[in-house]
């Protein structure tokens, strides 16, 4: 096993505590938001989906890396859309302080 | 030549390492209403870096195709997060099927670029990265299809239903095993891609509507953790982190609405879902009930003055909850203390009355959690069910032969009177009868939620004056 590998999983372990630890405070009234929130990010999946595009290595690899964008866009500018148009709506009626 | 190409790369890096903490923050910021938003923007700015940082790709040729590609996406996008609040549960199943199709066909790709020379291991993550992608891609298409009711929502159950599907799951696993050993069989990835989209299916059949929120969950850490691996095979660290992110999300949410429904743990992770058999409607002996009109329960109503509302799915369906929010403007201008009862798995995900509630302009904090209100049930004058049944059910606290036995519930039958608007007495999809319905001091309002509630606004305001 590559160090590069043995990296990756640290990481992975140190990312998910933290993803743990974060997320188990969200409001179970946000819940749906968060949901929305975390497609958005988890499509950073893109990066990857560029890098086929852009080095263009196959014809195989650049058409799946097209779709591939395709669909990892949608699901970012959707998620955050949405995301941010449910929290305008969140709303108290306690004064808010200016 | 080598210093520029270097230097490029450490601010790849850079951005990167900037993204990964942006998004630990977007989450963090996530946790109370008040800080949302920032958490939104955060995700955004990280997101924008990240993008960024891979087009300075020295390989990156054809920016011109990338451009097009982003326009296009963008453009589906747009009306994606358009969508009415009724339609986000299957928006969501949407996008989860969007986010895993883009990690299986990335790592399609690199499996083709870079046999025979991959070494096992990165072989077995990326054959974890496609199982996990295919499976939540056509997993996810089949729970949007059932929300959006083109499926039925009907659970289908056959006899060893999970014998076939754990035996189509060890198949997959078994090739992949193969494959991490002799990478050079390239004929059987596709056979891999094919087990994994099929067991997607097969997984999602036996489930019906109302475990929705727990398959949902399980389906967005599924497509988190692929991400995870995806992250592995292409040695990201930033795709590592977002993929961890989003998997443990998943899982936490996952594991709350399994709490949620007395569902176990492994009964989660199995996808084993629709467990529950339909209790034969067996010696159910004639059993009467009391209904209302509208216009007695806006009696009741204006006379109490302490309301707790209990949203359900039925209320979604109805697209009641505008209706719900006059009700709740009319009662509070006469001085009655109107609150919400949420229980976890109230609808089609999680938080999803939350939603819909705060879309119709209902202040948050009139939302209370069940552990929160339940011991205030019985200082309150007038439950008001609105849609629920099976998260109401008294059963699931003193009746060991329930199939529900043993589920947290909302303490509505511990209020002085209990209305419940609701179409029929036909019980749910669970086919569970609710003792709750023939106590005495139940009142059924039968009924279109919306047209109901809209009825007993209109007889509180023509009574303003007397």
């Amino acid at each position: 096993m590559s160090s590069g590998l043995i990296d990756g999983l640290f990481v992975f372990m140190l990312a998910g505590f933290v993803g743990f630890q974060v997320i188990r405070r969200v409001s179970p009234l946000l819940h749906t938001p968060l949901m929305s929130l975390t497609n958005a990010l988890d499509a950073i999946a893109v990066v990857g989906a560029i890098v086929l595009v852009g080095e263009h290595q196959s014809k195989l690899a650049y058409w799946l890396g097209c779709v591939a964008v395709i669909a990892a866009t949608s699901n970012i500018v959707g998620g955050f859309l949405i995301t941010e148009r449910m929290l305008k709506m969140f709303k108290t009626s306690r004064p808010t302080k200016p | 030549m080598n210093t520029a190409f270097a230097g490029n790369q450490t601010v790849i890096e850079f951005l990167y390492l900037a993204a990964s903490a942006l998004f630990i923050l977007s989450l963090q910021w996530m946790s109370a209403p008040k800080t949302a938003r920032h958490g939104v923007w955060a995700g955004e700015i990280g997101m924008v870096a990240a993008i960024a940082g891979t087009l300075l790709h020295h390989g990156i040729v054809d920016y011109r195709s990338i451009a097009i590609a982003l326009v296009i996406g963008s453009g589906i996008g747009v009306p994606l997060g358009l969508v009415h609040m009724t339609a986000v549960p299957q928006r969501t199943a949407l996008s989860h099927a969007c986010g895993a199709l883009c990690v299986t066909l990335v790592g399609t790709a690199e499996f083709y670029l870079r046999t025979p020379n991959v070494p096992g291991f990165t072989m077995a993550v990326l054959s974890m990265e496609v199982i996990l992608g295919g499976l939540t891609v056509t997993g996810s298409l089949m729970a949007a299809g059932k929300l959006q009711e083109i499926l039925p929502q009907r659970p289908l159950t056959y006899r060893g239903q999970n014998l076939v599907n754990l035996s189509l799951l060890a198949m997959a696993i078994a090739v992949a095993v193969y494959l991490a050993l002799h990478p050079a069989n390239r004929q059987l990835f596709p056979v891999m891609i094919g087990i994994s989209l099929l067991f997607g299916v097969l997984m999602i059949v036996p489930i019906g509507g109302a475990d929705m929120p727990t398959v949902i969950s399980l389906l967005n850490s599924y497509a988190g953790l692929s991400a995870a691996a995806m992250g592995f095979v292409l040695d990201s660290k930033l795709l590592i982190i977002a993929g961890a992110l989003d998997g443990s999300s998943g899982f936490i949410l996952s594991v709350i609405m399994s709490k949620a429904m007395n569902r176990s743990f492994t009964n989660v992770l199995f996808g084993a879902f629709g467990q529950v058999q339909t209790s034969e409607v067996a010696g159910r002996e004639e059993k009467t009930v009391r209904s209302a009109t509208a216009e007695e329960a806006a009696g009741i109503l204006a006379a109490a003055n302490r309301v707790v509302v209990v949203p359900g799915y039925g209320m979604a369906v109805a697209q009641a909850q505008h209706k719900v929010r006059e009700l709740y403007d009319s009662l509070r201008k006469r001085g009655v203390e109107v609150r919400f009862a949420i229980h976890p798995v109230a609808g089609r995900m999680p938080g999803h009355m939350n939603v819909l509630l705060a879309e119709a302009d209902i202040p948050y904090d009139q939302l209370v959690e069940m552990d929160d209100i339940n011991g205030d049930f019985p200082q309150t004058d007038v439950a008001l069910v609105i849609g629920a049944n099976d998260v109401t059910n008294p059963s699931a606290r003193n009746d060991q032969s329930s199939p529900i036995y043993g589920m947290p519930i909302l303490d509505v039958d511990k209020a002085r009177t209990v209305m419940v608007i609701k179409r029929s007495m036909s019980p749910g999809f669970a086919g569970i009868d609710n003792p709750l319905y023939y106590m005495d001091k139940t009142l059924m309002l039968f009924g279109d939620a919306k047209s109901f509630v809209n009825g007993i606004v209109h007889e509180l305001s023509s009574n303003t004056h007397s």
